[in-house]
This record gives structure tokens, sequence and C-alpha cells, in this order.
């Protein structure tokens, strides 16, 4: 009796032994900048040329500054609406392809080679990837003299300076860099789905049709809001790929200013304390809006089981 | 087996490079350390240090940069400089090491405010020992203690007396010290295109073409006739932002409040009136587009600058480019003005004081070294007599000007820079006011959505200013 219980102490001891690293880790580069965060956004604390100003207390000050300035919301549905367009198509191209990929009944060949090539642009560097657009839809860039030597186009298109060419080419571009990196887990959660309930399906005379839309995508739920959510958190932290597009002022009229590019602009003066409260605020969006997904995504799910227990 | 073997193998790689690391910087410390007594006791002989008893000067000399060319001008003309790498050179048994930090968006200020705040506790070697500053910001550091003043260096107003006195008067800091010194004088001109010229006006005579642009009424009336023969007058309205810039009735923030001043509003009005009609181009400054002009096909007729433009923009090292071609030509244009300037300053705290003092003195007073710098780099050297001896020299002519000897206009126009209206916020100001503008030209924005867009904008950089 005592031995076996202080064997149970022993394995305990190193369960905790082996959680030091990730603990020390989250704790560092983690907890406690969120911490520093939230404190500095309380203070008015930025540099004025070479002269530090502040930190002062100030309490909600910053707060209500950014709050009461409207183009925060406009940030913030500029970031939306970017995400969205990006987010439409890549979840549509990752569930097809990834559904091609697993059905065996396909049988396609080199099966390898294509989820390499579509993983691939995730691959390069998003401000590699953003300075290469920037120069191919210049005004007097390739895109525009093929175009306007095709005789598609009679003089060059401003790309730049249009708001919704510059949207659509940021989410372009994330679509681009992440339906590979989607489609790879979406095949993962299609894998794990039993192949008897699509062979049962398939007896009882099902089309591909039908096996995708009553029984992968069910199934396929819990992956799905995993891919929903991480894209969300994602696509709020949009930067890099607008801000090189842009030169950081997310013109057209910043209609392509993204929360972080904002929040960036004012890291210039090292302002911590607006840099602070932006993220706070960034934060709570993010977290309302992932449980806003998490919600309507579970909504259906949770009448089901309840339901039955009821029966 | 042959995996573990490989992992042990691997790890131990990387525990090798990391002690590697570690030993590499210390091991060439050590190797330095004895050499330092010895070059320091070299240098004080050869010449006087200009900080009272220091020990010894530093064996690291650090320089704090945005581009290539201070650089290119210490490798041509300073004597001794030998380049070791593109980042690193050597001047005697002093390593020089280059901090190249580009200028966009104040990059390069931001990387040196936190160098210089960090200053007094960096370990010798690390300490800033030179740093350059440009017109737009230069006040931002003259006119605090991170500078030296000129005159701790041993270096006299005797030995500046031939530079131009705007030059001067630009670095000199709110208690009448100077602070940095410049090699280069930056009157501006118009630079044309003397193919365009040819084909749209029969000409490219200089005295004609001025004719043609000699003010803005006309400037603009040329620009329609430019524009209708297939040409863009300019690369975009940025081009001769600097001109309105320059001729401003007063400095941009004024008691810490954002001001457009009238000639600035002109410069919109100007811009508007061009782009609506075509007749300029949509670049922004520096970009790909605007640098196309540099080439026969990009069909712009005029770009605005100071020599170092001509020298360090214009493409004259590539065969393909109108410059290599001396395709150019200047002219005085419908206004003069000043762009810009490059100053050396000494860094606070500096463990190399005679050695900035050499170099100073070399690439800004010595006459032999800025008549190089003129001929080999067609650079407009801050050295009145030099100039306008070389002014009058038939030998000295400007390749990418087709053989012209622009100096006899620079001079005139450097004699004519009274001050240089400027503000530590100037860099933000001009950036700001480009991109934001750019927004009305387009249509996408109403004057006031754009001037409230950049007032905005430039609060955000500065949180002290108000609008």
């Amino acid at each position: 009796m005592n031995g076996k219980k202080s064997k149970v102490v022993e394995y305990n001891k190193w369960g905790y032994i082996f959680l030091i690293p990730f603990i020390v880790v989250y704790l560092v580069f983690s907890f406690i900048p969120l911490v520093t965060t939230i404190y500095n956004s309380f203070f008015e604390n930025y540099r004025a040329g070479l002269t530090q100003i502040g930190p002062n207390f100030i309490g909600l000050e910053n707060y209500k500054i950014l709050l009461s300035n409207p183009d925060l919301w406009k940030y913030l549905k500029n970031t939306m609406i970017m995400w969205v367009l990006g987010f439409v198509p890549q979840i549509f191209f990752s569930l097809l392809l990834s559904a091609w990929f697993t059905d065996p009944s396909l049988r396609l060949k080199a099966q390898g080679f294509f989820k390499t090539v579509i993983y691939l642009p995730n691959l390069i560097m998003a401000s590699a990837f953003s300075m290469l657009f920037f120069t191919l839809f210049s005004n007097s860039g390739p895109v525009n003299s093929i175009l306007v030597s095709l005789g598609i186009l009679k003089e060059p298109f401003k790309f730049m300076t249009n708001v919704w060419s510059v949207r659509g080419l940021v989410a372009f571009m994330n679509f681009i860099m992440w339906f590979g990196n989607t489609t790879i887990l979406l095949m993962a959660g299609m894998m794990g789905i039993d192949p008897n309930l699509f062979e049962a399906a398939s007896v009882d005379g099902a089309t591909a049709t039908q096996i995708f839309w009553k029984i992968t995508l069910p199934l396929l739920r819990p992956i799905l809001i995993y891919v929903m959510i991480t894209s969300l958190i994602g696509g709020l932290q949009m930067f890099d790929v607008p801000q090189i597009l842009t030169n950081g002022n997310g013109d057209p009229n910043r209609c392509a200013m993204t929360l972080i590019m904002y929040l960036n602009r004012h890291l210039f003066s090292k302002n911590f304390g607006i840099g602070g409260a932006l993220s706070v605020i960034l934060f709570v969006i993010t977290g309302l809006l992932s449980l806003l997904v998490f919600r309507l995504q579970y909504a259906g799910t949770d009448s089901k089981p309840r339901r039955r227990a009821h029966d | 087996m042959k995996k573990r073997m490989l992992s042990i193998l691997l790890s131990s790689v990387l525990a090798a490079s990391v002690l590697a690391g570690c030993g590499g910087g210390s091991g060439s410390q050590q190797a330095a350390e004895p050499a330092k007594e010895e070059e320091a006791a070299e240098e004080e002989a050869a010449e006087e240090p200009a900080a009272d008893a220091e020990g010894g000067e530093g064996k690291v000399f650090n320089i704090y940069c945005w581009n290539e060319e201070f650089k290119s001008r210490l490798t041509d003309h300073y004597p001794g400089y030998q380049e070791v790498d593109a980042t690193h050179g050597k001047i005697g048994d002093v390593d020089v090491v280059w901090n190249i930090t580009p200028n966009q968006d104040n990059a390069y200020q931001n990387n040196l405010d936190q160098k210089l705040l960090a200053q007094a506790d960096a370990p010798a070697d690390e300490k800033i020992d030179l740093f350059l500053v440009e017109a737009d910001y230069a006040i931002k550091y003259v006119d605090t203690d991170y500078t030296l003043p000129i005159a701790d260096l041993g270096i006299t107003d005797a030995d500046l007396s031939k530079q131009f006195q705007y030059t001067k008067d630009t670095v000199t800091d709110s208690n009448g010290v100077l602070k940095g010194v410049s090699w280069q004088g930056c009157p501006g001109v118009l630079i044309y295109n003397r193919e365009a010229a040819k084909e749209i006006f029969g000409t490219d005579d200089q005295a004609a073409i001025q004719e043609k642009v000699k003010d803005w009424d006309t400037f603009i009336a040329t620009a329609k006739e430019v524009a209708a023969a297939g040409y863009k007058m300019t690369a975009g309205p940025d081009d001769y932002y600097r001109v309105f810039d320059f001729n401003k009735e007063g400095r941009s923030v004024q008691d810490g409040k954002i001001v457009i001043d009238p000639s600035i509003e002109k410069w919109i009005e100007v811009s508007k009136e061009l782009y609506d009609a075509k007749a300029i181009g949509s670049a922004s400054l520096w970009d790909e587009d605007w640098n196309k002009g540099f080439y026969p096909e990009g069909k712009v007729f005029c770009y605005f600058g100071p020599a170092w433009l001509i020298d360090f923009s214009m493409k004259a090292e590539d065969e393909k480019s109108i410059a290599a071609q001396g395709g150019w030509a200047a002219t005085a244009g419908p206004q003069g003005f000043a762009w810009g300037g490059t100053w050396i300053t000494a860094a606070a705290g500096t463990d190399n004081p005679s050695l900035i003092k050499d170099i100073i003195l070399k690439l800004t007073t010595d006459d032999e070294i800025m008549k190089d710098i003129v001929v080999k780099d067609n650079d407009f050297v801050n050295n009145k007599p030099v100039m306008e001896a070389m002014a009058q020299d038939q030998s000295y002519s400007n390749k990418v000007l087709g053989g012209q000897n622009p100096l006899g206009m620079f001079c005139e126009g450097a004699e004519n820079i009274a001050e240089l209206k400027i503000t530590a916020y100037d860099q933000t100001f001009t950036e700001q006011i480009q991109a934001a503008m750019k927004n009305y030209f387009e249509g996408n924005a109403t004057l006031d959505e754009a001037k409230e867009a950049f007032f905005k904008a430039v609060v955000e950089k500065h949180p002290e200013l108000s609008y």
C-alpha cells in the first residue's frame, strides 16, 4: 500500500517537471507581456523626438481617446472585410481540394506533389509576397503592361488607388498564402472520419455530393471551428501584407488600414499608452468574436445529444 | 542506431556553433586589446587629440547613416580608407563599422534614437562615433546634447570659412553653437530631358527651355503642351514639392501646431490642376514608377533636384538610362530652391574625436579632395572658392548633363539660400502630406478630408503636436 502511494507521487512529480518548459516560456513570452500591456494602457507614455514623456498615470484616458475616434471602427471594418474576402474562397477551395485528396475512389496521382505545391505559398515571407504584388500591380508594372498590350485596358489601371482593388489584392494574397494550410488541416479532419460511414452511405446509394454534405461536413465540424477561429484571430491581426502593399498608409483613404497597422503607427513614437489600450481593445474584440463563432457553430450540435438523452 | 548517431552529431554541431559564436567575439576583442595602445600612441603623435587626456582612441568607429552616399565619399576620397566588405572598412588600425538603416518612414531616426538614448551605457566599442543627419530632421539632433559642438573637436571657424553660410545656420543649435558640417551644398535646379525637349519644342537650348518654365503659370501651360506630345511633365506631384516647401513663408510646425503654409497650398493647387489634366505622372518619390522616368521609355520631361540627385539617383551607372547617354540638361526652373543635404555630426561619447575631426577637415575643407568629389561624383561641394573656380573651368563638364557645366547655376542658387525653414518634424510632414494629398489628386477624397487625414497621420507619429 505504502509503496504504491509513493510511486503515484513520483509520477506526478515528473508530470510537473515536464510542464515546466511550457509554463516558463508561456510566462515569459505571453503572460508577462499580456499583463504589462494592460498595465501600460493606463499611462501616458511616449517619446517626443529624443525626450521621453511620462509615464504618467491617466486612468482610462487612452481608451476614451481611442473609443471616441470613429476611425477605430473603420479600421475594424476594413480588417473584417479583407478577412472575409480572403476567407470565403479559402474555405471553399480548401474543402474542395481536401475532399478530392481524401476521396479514395478518385485515385488521384502525384498527390504528394500537389499537396506540396498548394502549401508552398505559405513558405514565402508575407512581406516578400506583398512586395512582389506591389511591383506586379504598380501603375507601370507587368500586369498593367500586359493588359494594355492585349488591348483589354486603354490605359494602365491604378490598382493602388482604388479601394476595392487594394482590398481585393490583400484578400487574394491572404487566400493564396493560407488555403494550402487549411487544406492540410481539413484533410487531417476528413481522414479521421470512419471510412465505414462513407462505405455504408455509398452502399445505401448516396451520391458523392450527398456524402459530402450529409457525412463529411457534419463530422468535420470540430476541425472547421478550429480553422475558422484560428483564421479569424489571424485575420484580426492582419498586418504585413497590407502594410507593405500600401506603404504603411493603408491608402486609398485608409480603406486598407487594419487595426494592427493602426497600432503600428502609434508605436512609431513609442506611444506605449495608446498602443497598449489599442491592444487590449483588440484582445477583447478577438475574444468576443471567437466566442460568437464558437457558439454559432456549436448551436446546432448542442441540441442533438440533449434530445437523444431525453428520448 | 544510425538515427541516434545523427541526432548526437546534430546537437553537438549546434552546441559547437553556439560556443563558437561566443568565442569568436571575445577572441577578436582580446586580439584588439594590445593593438589599441600602440595605435593610440601613434595617433596622438600624428595629430593633436581634440578631447583632453582621453587615454587613447577607440578601435571601433561606428558610423550611422541611411544610404551608401557617404560611404562612397569616404571610400573614394578619404586617404587611408580601405574597404573590407559591404559594412566594414579600415582606417589605419581602426575598424570602421557602417550601420545603414533606410530613411523612409523615419526608420533611420528611430534606430538612431534608440542607440543615442542608450549611448551613455553602451560599451566604448558600440557607442556611435559619427552619424549623419538630413536637413529634414537635423534640428532634432543638433539641438540636444547628443551631438558634440564642432569647436570641441578642435575645428575652428577659420577652417570652415569657405563654406556656404546656410549650411552652417541649418545645424546651429538654439544657443548658437555649430553642431555639424556638410561637404555638400544643395541648391536645386530643374533637370530636363534633352530628347523630349527637341521633340516637343524643337530645341534643347537652356535659355529657350528656361523661358518655358520661368514661373508656375508658364510651367502649367508647358506641362499641358508636354502632355499633348505624349510625355509627362514630371513623374509625379512630389517632384516639385521641394520647390514649394523651400519657399514657405513660415515653418511647418509653430508653437506645437501643424501649419499648412500658403506655399504648400499652392503646391496642392498646381498639382491638382496638372493631375486632372494628366500632365504629370502619379509616381511617388523614390518608387518604381518614379525611377522609370530615368529611362527613355519612361517618357518624363523633367525632374527637380540638387546635384546629389543627378549623381546619386539618376541611374547613370546603367547604360540604358538617359543619364548614361548624357541626355539631361539643367536650368533654373520656376523658383529657386534647396533640397536636403547631409551633415556630419559627432556623437557625444565618441572615443574617436580626432578621427572625426580629420574626416570633417578632409571631406569638407580640403580643396583638392573637394575638387575630386566634384570631378568624380558631380556633387556640388560646400566650398565657395572651389565651386566658383570650377564654374568657370571649361575643362569640367557633367556627363549626365551632356557636357553642360551646371556649377555656375548651382553657385548662384547656393548664394541665394538664406535659410532653410526647417523643424524637427519636416520628414514626417513631407511624407505624410504627399501621401495624404495623393488621395485628393486621385479623387478619392476631398481637399478637406485629405487635410484631415494628413493632420491625423502626423499626430499619430508625434502625439505632442496639435492642429
